[in-house]
């Protein structure tokens, strides 16, 4: 199991690779789209690299509850 | 010169021969050649093995994050647009948003794009296709990008001629302007498909030069020795502006585009007609609109590509539609044949041959064809006053399109 900093740290990764951001800016409460910048298209990028990086089904309708990078940690945490 | 008369005030380029329009320029004055070997694996099993390849890979002008967002058409052609921009000094000059327009096309768009991503849905499946796959593939997406990152809120065009578009594209800039709809228009064309499919579908037609063991020498128009033509990738834009509202701001103007043809030959879907009577009619009505005679065009950038087929015909257009006196060139002997941005990069070409009275060189005519009877700048650039320039470009479906340019 990973921890939060873990999965904190693997979106991380994923964001840098997919839209660029820092991520030494990435934490949990940042918002994907206010404060780091991650288009919608991008966010469908980031939330399928973040289904393989961590072994998780991200169900569409569930991609608009994640404003957070906090959110998508718990979401991870609580289903992979 | 009246009020509605529409200058070239900005140019950029992206060429097999440079990353700008200096370096493109300089390579064809010196009369060399932008084609190399294709030395990808893919490249192996293809009968054609050579290509325009571009002298400077967008990567290195477009960041990683942003390139993931971009066909390679779409890249190039946003380098082209922001280098003439720039060059225009409309950058931060205050230009009304509603008064610019965009005038861009492509002969065959993002297919790298498309095929490159159904590879991934075979190999991966549909979750993986990426979500940018559409804006990548769209051909109007490299108009689309331009009007983004210019703000033009006046129109955003997309043409779509096959070899003829980029001049398609520059003709539709001056009637938008000719008729009060904007005052600048970025126009241009772009083309990126140096990808297996596409070469094999050119080779497939024979359409294509198979000389891949003399990559420079395999673009050879009007030469008896010539084989087809060369695929080039690359983008060139112009700024075009509004007589009155360049003068206004002191901006510097390269030529006036002083009249532009357009016809259809309604004839077939690739071969041009062998008595150019559509590219006949097109000169005409180019040389008409522009108020000058077939007299008056001291030079003629032809749409010449290489082939067998095509290149007679023109040079029996040029005969009668302008006369026996223009000295032509074709500066794909050097570029490679940019397909949808062949008549921007070319048009370029032209309004510099205006700008320094030097024609620029059609390399590897070693061996003229008998029927070649008009002066062509062979193998070394020729200087040459230039009052009226002609810029031909013809396209698969039959599309003619004839440019004429004036030194101001």
């Amino acid at each position: 199991m990973a921890t939060r900093e873990e999965i904190t740290s693997g979106l991380a990764e994923i964001l840098e690779e997919v839209a660029g951001v820092n991520p030494e800016d990435v934490a949990e409460e940042k918002s994907f789209t206010d404060d780091l910048d991650v288009d919608s298209l991008s966010m469908v990028e980031v939330v399928v690299a973040a289904e393989e990086k961590f072994g998780v089904k991200i169900p569409d309708n569930e991609v608009q509850n994640l404003k957070t990078v906090g959110d998508a940690v718990s979401f991870i945490e609580a289903n992979h | 010169m009246s009020v509605t008369d529409v200058v070239v005030t900005g140019l950029g380029a992206t060429t097999p021969l440079g990353g700008d329009v200096a370096s493109t320029w300089d390579a064809m004055l010196a009369g060399r050649s932008g084609v190399t070997p294709l030395t990808a694996e893919w490249a192996e099993q293809l009968t054609v093995r050579i290509a325009g390849q571009l002298a400077v890979d967008p990567s290195e002008v477009i960041d990683r994050v942003r390139m993931r967002k971009l066909d390679r058409s779409e890249a190039i052609a946003l380098i082209a647009a922001k280098q003439a921009w720039a060059d225009s000094g409309l950058e931060g000059s205050g230009l009304d948003p509603e008064r610019l327009a965009v005038s861009f096309g492509s002969g065959i768009g993002g297919a790298v794009t498309l095929l490159n991503q159904d590879d991934i849905l075979e190999a991966s499946g549909p979750r993986r296709v990426s979500p940018h796959t559409v804006p990548m593939l769209m051909p109007n997406g490299p108009a689309a990008w331009i009007g983004i990152d210019l703000q033009a809120r006046a129109g955003v065009h997309s043409m779509a001629s096959a070899c003829a578009t980029g001049s398609e594209a520059l003709s539709l800039a001056l009637d938008i302007i000719r008729s009060g709809r904007a005052d600048v228009v970025v126009a241009g064309g772009t083309e990126a498909v140096i990808h297996p499919l596409p070469l094999a579908g050119f080779a497939s037609m024979r359409a294509m030069s198979t000389r891949n063991d003399e990559p420079e020498k395999a673009s050879r128009p009007w030469d008896k020795g010539r084989d087809g033509f060369v695929m080039g990738e690359g983008s060139g834009a112009l700024v075009l502006e509004r007589y009155d509202h360049a003068v206004a701001r002191g901006a510097r103007i390269y030529a006036r585009l002083a009249g532009a043809g357009i016809t259809s030959d309604g004839f077939d879907i690739v071969q041009p007609d062998p008595d150019c009577k559509g590219g006949i009619r097109a000169m005409t009505k180019a040389i008409q609109d522009a108020g000058l005679t077939g007299a008056d065009i001291a030079h003629v950038n032809a749409h010449a590509t290489s082939t067998p087929a095509g290149d007679m015909g023109e040079i029996k257009g040029i005969r009668a539609a302008v006369g026996d006196h223009p000295v032509i060139t074709s500066t794909k002997s050097m570029s490679g044949h940019l397909l949808g941005a062949a008549g921007a990069l070319e048009s370029i070409a032209t309004i510099l041959a205006i700008r320094d009275s030097v024609v620029p060189p059609t390399i590897n005519l070693d061996d003229p064809d008998d029927r070649l009877d008009l002066d062509v700048a062979a193998h070394k650039a020729r200087p040459l006053e230039i009052a009226a320039a002609m810029n031909n470009s013809f396209g698969f479906g039959g599309h003619n399109v004839a440019l004429v340019f004036t030194r101001v």
